[in-house]
C-alpha cells in the first residue's frame, strides 16, 4: 500500500491550515460562538475540546460552509470560505460527528459519487487504498444500510478523504465505536498527518487528544478559555502524583498531610516538580515510614480539562 | 461539471435503483386511471368531435403522471437527504447552488420523461393517439418537468417533516393537476370553474400538451407556453434565491 499518493499538495505561500478571525454565531438567543480567533498552522495535528454546548461542531461547520458566521471570516489554506467557498472546500475535508449515510448505495458507489461531488474522475485507485487502509475491503460492495455502526464510521472518513484533502477536521470520529476501529483509525490519521495533512480533532475521548495532539483549543460557552501545546497544558494545569502504600504500622509523617489524599488504602501526594519527590522521600525515611508499594502517575489532560473549565466556570 | 454531472447521476441512480416504486407503480396507476374513466365515460363523453373520451384521456394522464413524478423525485429525495442528515455530503462540496438546482430538476425531468413513456406506452393497447405536433409535446413534457421538479425542490427545502410534504403534495399538487383538464376540456365547466381553471398553469401544461397530440386545445399553444415558460422563469428564480441564501440548509 502506498499512502505516498494521499500527499497534500504544496501551497505555494506558506498560508496557515485554517485561520479564524473573531467569529461569532447566534442560534436565536444563543450565543455559539462569541468572538473565536485561531490559527492552526499546516501540517498540524490541532484537538478542538470542550464540554457539550462549547460550539466545536458550530465552529466545524462554519469551516465546513454549512453554518454562516454572523461576523468575522475563516479561511482554509487561504480561500475565504464564503468567498473563495469553492476552493476552501476542495482543501478541506469533514468527518461529520453523525452518523449519515445514504441507504440507496454500496460503500463504492458512496465513494465515487463523493469523489465525482469534487470534481474528480477516475479515482477508483486512491478509493482502492483508501478502502484497504481502512479495511472496508469485505464491504466494498455492500450496501450501505446493511453496514455496522463501526463500519458506516469508517466510510465516513474515507468519504472525507476522497478528494486527498490537506486539511482534515474530524468531529468525534471514534464516539462509540469498537478498540480495533480506533487502532485502524488513529494508524491511518497518523500516517496522513506524517504526510503532511494538517488534522483536527474533536473528541471526548481525552486521552487520545492527549496522545495524538500537538497543540490543543479548549472551548467553553463559545469561547477558547485554553490554547497551548498539550505538554503545556499539562505542565500549567496538571500534577504529578506519588502514589504510596504504607506497610502495616506505618504512619505518613504530619509535615506531608497538607499535599496528601487517602485513596483507596493509599496515600496519593501531588506535586509539580520531580525534585520534590527526593524531599518527600526524605521525609518519609526520617520518620521511619515503612513503603509496601510505590508509583508516581503521570499527569492527565482530562485533570487539565476540568482544571481549566472549572477555573472559568 | 464533474460535480454536477455525478449530482446528476447520483438523483437518477437513487430512483432507478428503487424502479418498481418510482416508475412501475405510478404507470400502474395512470392504467388504472384509464381502464375506469374509459369504461365508465366512453359512451358519455366526448370532448372534441372526432376523438373518443379514452384517446383525449391519454395525453392527460401520460402529463398528469410526468408533473407529479417530477414533483416527487426532487422532493422525496430532498426531504429524505435532509431528514437522515446526508444531505451534508453533498453540501461540503463545491457544487454550486446553480449546479444543484440545475441536478435536481433534470433528474426530476428524467424521472418524468420515464415515467411518461412508460404510461403512453402502455396506453398503446387502448387507442393510438395521433402525434400532430410532435415539437410541442416535447416542448411541454420538458417544460412541465421542469417546473415540477423545481417545485419538488422547494417543497423539499421548506419541509421539515415528511408529514409537510405530504400536505404541500396533497393540498397544492394534487389539487392542481387533478383540476387543470386532465379528465375534462374546461369548456365542460361552468362560467365560474372556467375562469378560476385559467389562474392554474397546471392548465397550460396539459392544454398545450394535448394539443400536440391533436393539434386541438382549449386556448392556444403559444399562449400556453408562455404562462408554462413564464412559470418556470419565476420557480427558478424563487428556488436560485432560496438554495443561494442557504434556506433551511446552510443556518
Amino acid at each position: 500500500m502506498n499512502l505516498g499518493i494521499g500527499r497534500p499538495p504544496r501551497a505555494s505561500v506558506m498560508h496557515p491550515a485554517i485561520r479564524i478571525n473573531s467569529v461569532t454565531k447566534c442560534f436565536g438567543a444563543t450565543l455559539a460562538l462569541a468572538g473565536i480567533d485561531l490559527e492552526i498552522a499546516q501540517g498540524e495535528f490541532f484537538g478542538l475540546l470542550g464540554p457539550n454546548g462549547a460550539g466545536k461542531t458550530t465552529l466545524i461547520s462554519a469551516l465546513a460552509g454549512l453554518v454562516r458566521a454572523d461576523s468575522g471570516s475563516l479561511a482554509v489554506m487561504g480561500h475565504d470560505v464564503q468567498s473563495a467557498y469553492r476552493s476552501a472546500r476542495r482543501l478541506l475535508g469533514v468527518v461529520p460527528q453523525e452518523l449519515v449515510f445514504d441507504p440507496f448505495f454500496t460503500v463504492r458507489e458512496t465513494l465515487l459519487m463523493q469523489s465525482g461531488y469534487y470534481g474528480i474522475r477516475n479515482n477508483a485507485a486512491w478509493i482502492g487504498e483508501i478502502i484497504e487502509a481502512l479495511d472496508l475491503g469485505d464491504k466494498a460492495d455492500a450496501s450501505m444500510r446493511t453496514l455496522s455502526g463501526g463500519m458506516k464510521r469508517r466510510v465516513l472518513v474515507a468519504q472525507a478523504l476522497v478528494h486527498r484533502p490537506p486539511v482534515i477536521v474530524l468531529d468525534e470520529p471514534t464516539a462509540g465505536v469498537d478498540v480495533e476501529l480506533r487502532q485502524t483509525l488513529w494508524r491511518f490519521i497518523r500516517r496522513l498527518n506524517g504526510e503532511g495533512h494538517t488534522i483536527v480533532l474533536t473528541t471526548h475521548y481525552l486521552e487520545e487528544a492527549e496522545s495524538h495532539c500537538g497543540r490543543i483549543a479548549m472551548l467553553k460557552q463559545g469561547r477558547i478559555v485554553a490554547l497551548d501545546t498539550t505538554a503545556n497544558l499539562l505542565r500549567q494545569f496538571s500534577v504529578h502524583r506519588l502514589r504510596l502504600r504504607l506497610a502495616a504500622g506505618g504512619e505518613l509523617p504530619a509535615a506531608l498531610h497538607a499535599r496528601a489524599v487517602e485513596e483507596a488504602g493509599c496515600w496519593v501526594l501531588s506535586f509539580a516538580d520531580f525534585a520534590e519527590v527526593e524531599v518527600m522521600l526524605a521525609q518519609l525515611r526520617e520518620a521511619c515510614c515503612p513503603i509496601s508499594e510505590i508509583n508516581i502517575g503521570q499527569p492527565e489532560l482530562e485533570e487539565a480539562f476540568l482544571a481549566v473549565m472549572q477555573r472559568d466556570a | 461539471m464533474t460535480g454536477f454531472r455525478t449530482l446528476l447521476y447520483k438523483e437518477v441512480l437513487r430512483f432507478w435503483k428503487v424502479s418498481f416504486q418510482t416508475i412501475a407503480a405510478p404507470v400502474l396507476t395512470a392504467l388504472l386511471y384509464l381502464l375506469i374513466f374509459s369504461h365508465v365515460l366512453e359512451d358519455h363523453v366526448q370532448v372534441y368531435d372526432s376523438i373518443g373520451y379514452a384517446a383525449f384521456l391519454v395525453p392527460g394522464l401520460v402529463m398528469m403522471s410526468i408533473l407529479q413524478n417530477a414533483f416527487a423525485n426532487s422532493s422525496s429525495s430532498l426531504i429524505q437527504s435532509k431528514v437522515t442528515g446526508n444531505i451534508v455530503f453533498v453540501l461540503l462540496t463545491p457544487i454550486t447552488y446553480a449546479e444543484f438546482w440545475l441536478a435536481y430538476v433534470l433528474a426530476a425531468v428524467v424521472r418524468g420523461m420515464v415515467v411518461g413513456f412508460g404510461v403512453l406506452a402502455v396506453t398503446l393497447f387502448w387507442d393510438t393517439p395521433l402525434l400532430v405536433a410532435p415539437l410541442w409535446i416535447v416542448v411541454f413534457a420538458l417544460l412541465g418537468g421542469a417546473i415540477l421538479g423545481t417545485l419538488g425542490i422547494i417543497a423539499g427545502v421548506w419541509a421539515d417533516k415528511y408529514d409537510q410534504l405530504a400536505a404541500f403534495q396533497n393540498f397544492i399538487i394534487v389539487p392542481l393537476t387533478f383540476l387543470s383538464g386532465v379528465f375534462y376540456s374546461i369548456h365542460s365547466l361552468p362560467p365560474f370553474w372556467q375562469s378560476l381553471s385559467h389562474w392554474n398553469p397546471v392548465f397550460y401544461m396539459i392544454d398545450g400538451f394535448r394539443y400536440g397530440f391533436f393539434g386541438i386545445s382549449d386556448v392556444s399553444p403559444w399562449l400556453s407556453l408562455l404562462v408554462a415558460g413564464a412559470s418556470f422563469a419565476v420557480l427558478a428564480g424563487l428556488t436560485l434565491a432560496m438554495l443561494k441564501s442557504g434556506y433551511k440548509l446552510r443556518s
